[in-house]
């Protein structure tokens, strides 16, 4: 895939792929036909969970419960975006109760200023 | 004949043959059934692995699996060189060659109508990898790491570290949703599809992109010379083109299903997986 003038064709039918583009293709995209044999894919509970994670598109794995990279910061901008925000709320909340500490601390003070404040003008 | 029938693509009557030898899944040759104008492309397989029993047990057999998809992509990709065939989902597969028959019956309408939208059209896919962490730490053989001084030190090269990452990803961001607003402009179609899992696809690096794009086989060159263009714009990651594949992932009704964005709506809702259409992080701010 170095030359740029090859016809495309002579690349060779789907050169490249490895076997998650093959496995994403033939078990996931494709048209479904229920045929005399009837298996659905998606009740296949395949060796490793971790394939069908690989092959199963957004919906169907949504479906089937299954959205971890959503969740998984390191797949989804979303969670990426969820924790930021997340994080964002806590810091936000720690700060507020920082902040209300703060207040009730002067408060007794300011009462104190504001006691002086009327002895002086008092007389 | 006691054998089942697999059935891997349906398309329109052949101009040229088939290669003579075409092996299928099961080892037998796959062979047209022409029926309603249709041909259905079929192969013999023997029930003890294709009934329903031994082949959902089969399924859990990664190589088994392996093996039977390889077979029917082949089958599929010299399709793809002489016509446009719509494939069919792995192991799709009837009694005898009259259930075949029937299915073309019950859905020919729609056969031919994908056929006609589908007509001289291949499927590109298109992926993009965050290389592994390289450079960006200096290997920690090669140069003793100063040995972090003092704690805070320690922390000036976490964050420095974090900070690169980030910062890659931001790119990564970038360039994948650039890249992807490309394609897709020139494209007549495209879908967006689950990162792959390094695990399986043993490919070293994230995959951040991970898109298939419909194109006519004359506009192919150019769609892959525009590919070749986009490969060495950023370091620290890498294109991967694979195909002419059957188009896959365009056999859907609808062009524009609800779970699969296509390329358009790119800067709408940055929810899927891999979906590089994110421009900002709120709470990044704070």
């Amino acid at each position: 895939m170095t030359t740029p003038s090859r016809l495309p064709d002579s690349y060779g039918p789907s050169s490249g792929a490895n076997l998650a583009d093959i496995l994403e293709r033939v078990l996931d995209k494709g048209i479904v036909i229920a045929g005399d044999i009837r298996i659905n894919l998606l009740d296949i509970e395949l060796l490793t969970i971790k394939l069908r994670l690989v092959v199963a598109s957004v919906d169907k794995a949504k479906e089937m419960g299954i959205d971890w990279w959503e969740s998984d910061p390191a797949l989804s901008s979303r969670a990426r975006r969820d924790e930021l925000a997340r994080e964002n709320a806590e810091l936000r909340e720690r700060l507020a109760r920082l902040e209300e500490l703060e207040l009730e601390r002067e408060r007794p003070e300011q009462r104190r200023l504001d006691q002086d404040r009327a002895r002086k003008e008092a007389p | 004949m006691s054998g089942l029938r697999y059935v891997y693509a349906v398309c329109r009557p052949l101009e040229a043959p088939l290669q003579v030898q075409l092996t299928g899944v099961a080892g037998a040759p796959a062979k047209p059934l022409h029926h309603h104008g249709l041909v259905a492309v079929v192969s013999e397989v023997p029930e003890r692995d294709f009934a329903e029993e031994p082949l959902r047990a089969h399924l859990e057999d990664l190589d088994w699996l392996a093996a039977t998809a390889r077979a029917h992509q082949g089958v599929v990709d010299a399709l793809t060189v002489v016509t446009t065939p719509l494939p069919l989902r792995l192991a799709t597969v009837f009694r005898d060659d009259s259930g075949v028959r029937s299915m073309i019956e019950a859905r020919e309408d729609h056969f031919r109508a994908t056929l006609d939208r589908l007509e001289g059209r291949v499927e590109w896919g298109v992926k993009v990898y965050m290389e592994p962490e390289r450079s960006e730490q200096p290997a920690p053989a090669a140069q003793p790491v100063p040995k972090a001084a003092s704690g805070r030190e320690y922390l000036r090269q976490r964050r420095q570290q974090t900070r690169a990452s980030e910062d890659m990803w931001q790119k990564a961001e970038t360039f994948a949703t650039r890249l992807h607003g490309k394609l897709a402009a020139f494209a007549e179609d495209s879908r967006l599809h689950t990162p792959q899992n390094p695990a399986l696809s043993g490919v070293e690096g994230r995959n951040v992109l991970n898109a298939s794009y419909l194109v006519t086989r004359r506009a192919s060159e150019k769609f892959v010379e525009l590919v070749d263009r986009a490969k060495d714009d950023v370091p620290g990651l890498r294109v991967e083109l694979t195909g002419p594949w059957a188009a896959y992932s365009f056999t859907g009704e609808t062009p524009e299903e609800p779970g699969e964005p296509v390329g358009q709506d790119v800067p709408g809702e940055p929810e899927k997986p891999g979906e590089p259409g994110a421009r900002e992080e709120p709470g990044k701010k704070a």
